[in-house]
């Protein structure tokens, strides 16, 4: 999922501080599974916002609505009948789905009250942690399912470096390190040989260094 | 503020405060009429949702009240309860509500006496806290007009 993480009430506040009403929007995808902007999270900060503004003399109105996804147009559209009743919108999904609100609404101000992560899955309950970077060319099938893009602190393709130490590395004790990980589930897996084999220096256009990247399903576009 | 009566929220778990709630009117201790009993079926039950909205609507203060450390009936819910309350501190904080409107308690079925003496000292607490404020202008501003 992509997680996220509400920003600092300072920085919401000072976002809404100039208008009279906002729609608070929410997402029913990622963000609601690692509790950053799903229903809940919507009613929460809709109830603090208000009452901050009450107390402030200057009583906010507070849309609340959580859209089943906010990175695609079709639910985006839903917006439609609240959007001409409010000031401003101030968005819980992901930076994917502040940025389609504001494509979808040009005349509306949109305002993130999130701040997007990373790629990851959820270690324990309340606990997530980075698993993807999105590199465009997987290579999860040679390191045993452990990612050494998201994982290793340096990317390193090829074994560990000098910091890992007890399994774990060097930037941080409680992160472990990838290429631990990897070389312990080849071994269970007997496939060992899998490490001899040398990666050759990663391309990283398909990355994102080749600039916004896009898909086009040709068999799909209409 | 002379004749202020805080409107206390007191969510009670089932297993302990609630039945200590029952245990101290058998017991016929008084307590102050001000705070308004929620039964839940577990502590881990209330949500930062339930607190926010309560003094969204005008609760002066909330507490949440559960089974004393490691006699929760689901295993931990009175623990995350806990880390929920102290979440919403930081929160109502942040706001300028304040965090000492928020309390989480610990109790026992038996313990009669301590639920008709924490409900008392929170109701003071927050009667020297004074009202919610965000209550305050909300009414300041009906009245105005």
């Amino acid at each position: 999922m992509i997680t996220a993480e509400r920003k600092p009430m300072e920085e919401l506040i000072r976002c809404v501080k100039p208008y009279r009403s906002i729609l608070l929007a929410g997402c029913n995808e990622c963000v609601t599974v690692c509790a950053a902007g799903g229903r809940k999270e919507v009613g929460v900060l809709a109830s603090a916002l208000k009452m901050h503004f009450m107390k402030a003399g200057q009583p906010l109105e507070v849309q609340e609505i959580t859209l089943e996804r906010q990175c695609d147009p079709e639910y985006v559209d839903q917006l439609v009948s609240n959007i001409d009743q409010v000031d401003a919108v101030l968005s819980m999904a992901c930076g994917c789905g502040v940025q389609e609100v504001a494509r979808r609404y040009p005349n509306k101000p949109v305002f993130p009250a999130l701040n997007t992560k990373f790629m990851g899955a959820s270690e324990r309950q309340g606990v997530w942690a980075e698993r993807c970077q999105g590199c465009g060319d997987c290579v999860l099938g040679y390191t045993g399912g452990v990612c050494p893009v998201a994982r290793c602190s340096k990317q390193l393709f090829n074994g560990p470096c000098g910091g890992s130490s007890n399994g774990k590395c060097e930037i941080d004790p409680s992160v472990d390190c990838a290429w631990q990980l990897i070389w312990d589930r080849l071994k269970a897996l007997g496939m060992t040989e899998s490490y001899e084999e040398n990666l050759p220096a990663k391309d990283w256009r398909p990355g994102g260094g080749g600039g916004p990247r896009r898909i086009i399903r040709e068999d799909m576009v209409i | 503020m002379e004749n202020f009566e805080p409107v206390i929220v007191a969510f009670c778990c089932h297993y302990c405060a609630y039945t200590a709630a029952d245990m101290a009117g058998s017991m016929r201790l008084h307590y102050p009429p001000n705070v308004k009993i929620i039964r839940v079926p577990c502590s881990g039950k209330v949500d930062a949702i339930h607190v926010m909205k309560s003094l969204e609507k005008g609760a002066d203060g909330v507490c949440v009240a559960g089974c004393l450390d490691g006699d929760c009936h689901f295993k931990n819910g009175n623990v995350r309860a806990a880390h929920r309350v102290e979440y919403l501190k930081k929160l109502l904080d942040e706001i300028g509500i304040g965090g000492e409107r928020v309390e989480m308690f610990a109790m026992s079925a038996g313990m009669g006496e301590r639920f008709a003496q924490t409900a008392t000292d929170f109701t003071e607490k927050i009667r020297k806290l004074g009202p919610n404020p965000a209550k305050v202008a909300h009414q300041a501003q009906r009245a105005a007009g």
